[in-house]
């Protein structure tokens, strides 16, 4: 009996434990965009799930590939039909840490400049990428964007020769979030 | 020894509990509902309306050709040198609500309708296995009369009303039912009933991202001449970018709802086949909000 008691430190300590800062957002906004001589394409999600554990500098990202919207009706269908899959391949991912993340404090104010490293899975593919991340913290407050190239290649997307003067190769992402919330404990 | 395993148990379960995924902590279980969407490239299989619809905004310009049958020989290239045209241009209101207006060349018929979806198929926590659309639309040919008194603007009228259930089984094959009542005026006979329902359907069969092979057919029931014929088609839809090109076989010469259920002659299986085209050009005007 006197052991079991010796057990519930174990199981307690894991709730005190991630007792650490968890960050959240479930409305982070990731655009991309590709400029070529025939046409410029936009589209926007607003609807990416984000969480940073500010202890480890460890972030992840989530998204539904459907919920990009495009400002032409007709390139959000073939954007999901033809070149990302979204049957297939639903989500996209992104894990990944930030550089000396570990040693950053939420509690003090600053606009830091960091780098972040990880795996993007997008279209069923896995790719390392490396990305400049600009954090600005006031009155506690958190927020980030960050900016960075994709190449279509990379990740096993096909332009079909009648629409390679419309679709550039490589892709302009940019990922922006207002605001990281404080994930309660559970 | 034994309490140390459970101890170790425990020991390795926290540690896994903190090396699972971050995103866990915030993810929903639940699936969202998706709308399942493009189960046919264009709004027409072929001749036929397909359940697809025109996003808000966009505007479709359709060029459609039908040649002569191919069975007339070389002397008429293979049909090549009779050809027939609708052009025309439908508009989506909104989402789930499209117009459209045509004239062909054929009796110089001008055509117009409203479609409308009433289910988009879904699925997730919210599971729809169909979407069904209803398709309404009139006709009036305008063509010089050869007898007496040109009838007059309601003699020379057709109205239709269609329902359309379809369903996109999986990414390669979608299939929908295309009931339609086509009510004309004066028929070309008097002997010809006025009414005619009709039960069909189409399908698409997916060959590559850009390409499908398409097919749709339309069995009239009513009274009418002999030399009238059901409706068959088969067809390649060729996507690229703003355009879809569809080429196709058909009986066919009528683009307009009352010309193709009622007015098609030719045995499809005897060789009585036209080539034709369609080819829709998309426009998106205004901008989407986001």
């Amino acid at each position: 009996m006197k052991y079991i008691l010796l057990y519930i430190p174990f199981l307690i300590l894991p709730f005190f434990s991630s007792g650490q800062l968890k960050l959240f957002t479930k409305t982070a906004v990731i655009s991309f965009s590709s400029k070529s001589p025939l046409e410029n394409i936009e589209a926007r999600n607003k609807n990416v799930l984000s969480v940073w554990d500010v202890n480890t500098g460890r972030v992840e990202f989530s998204l539904l590939m459907r919920e990009f919207e495009f400002k032409k009706a007709l390139m959000q269908e073939h954007f999901n039909e033809d070149y990302v899959e979204s049957d297939k391949y639903p989500k996209a991912f992104f894990k990944g840490v930030i550089d000396g993340g570990n040693t950053l404090s939420t509690e003090a104010d600053g606009i830091y400049n960091v780098t972040i490293n990880g795996t993007l899975t997008l279209h069923g593919v896995q790719r390392q990428i490396s990305a400049p991340v600009t954090i600005t913290i006031k009155n506690k407050t958190v927020s980030a964007k960050s900016e960075f190239t994709v190449a279509l290649a990379d990740f096993n997307i096909k332009i079909p020769a009648i629409v390679a003067n419309n679709i550039s190769k490589q892709i302009k992402v940019q990922v922006y979030i207002a605001e990281y919330k404080p994930l309660a404990n559970r | 020894m034994k309490k140390m395993t459970i101890f170790l148990f425990f020991f390795v379960a926290n540690y896994s509990l903190n090396a699972q995924d971050l995103l866990d902590s915030i993810q929903d279980k639940n699936p969202a509902n998706e709308k399942i969407t493009g189960a046919f490239k264009s709004t027409r299989v072929i001749n036929a309306h397909s359940i697809e619809m025109l996003s808000k905004g966009n505007l479709d310009f359709r060029i459609m050709h039908r040649f002569g049958f191919v069975s007339d020989g070389i002397k008429q290239l293979f049909g090549l040198d009779a050809a027939t045209m609708r052009i025309g241009f439908d508009y989506g209101i909104s989402d789930n609500f499209t117009v459209g207006i045509g004239r062909s060349t054929f009796r110089k018929e001008l055509d117009a309708f409203v479609k409308t979806r009433l289910l988009q198929q879904t699925k997730g926590t919210k599971n729809i296995p169909l979407t069904i659309a209803l398709a309404a639309g009139a006709t009036v040919w305008t063509e010089p009369y050869a007898g007496a008194a040109k009838p007059d603007f309601s003699d020379r009228s057709a109205f239709y009303f269609q329902i359309l259930a379809g369903r996109k089984f999986n990414s390669f094959f979608s299939f929908q039912l295309s009931p339609i009542i086509v009510h004309t005026n004066m028929p070309l006979s008097e002997e010809d009933d006025k009414t005619i329902f009709a039960l069909g359907g189409g399908g698409r069969i997916k060959i590559s991202k850009r390409m499908a092979i398409t097919f749709d057919y339309h069995h009239p029931f009513g009274n009418q001449n002999v030399s009238f014929t059901s409706p068959t088609s088969i067809g390649v839809d060729i996507a690229t970018g703003g355009h879809v090109f569809q080429l196709q076989f058909s009986n066919a010469t009528g683009m307009n709802e009352r010309a193709f259920i009622t007015q098609t002659t030719g045995n499809f299986l005897r060789g009585d086949i036209r080539f034709g085209f369609n080819l829709s050009r998309m426009f998106q005007l205004g901008k989407k909000s986001w």
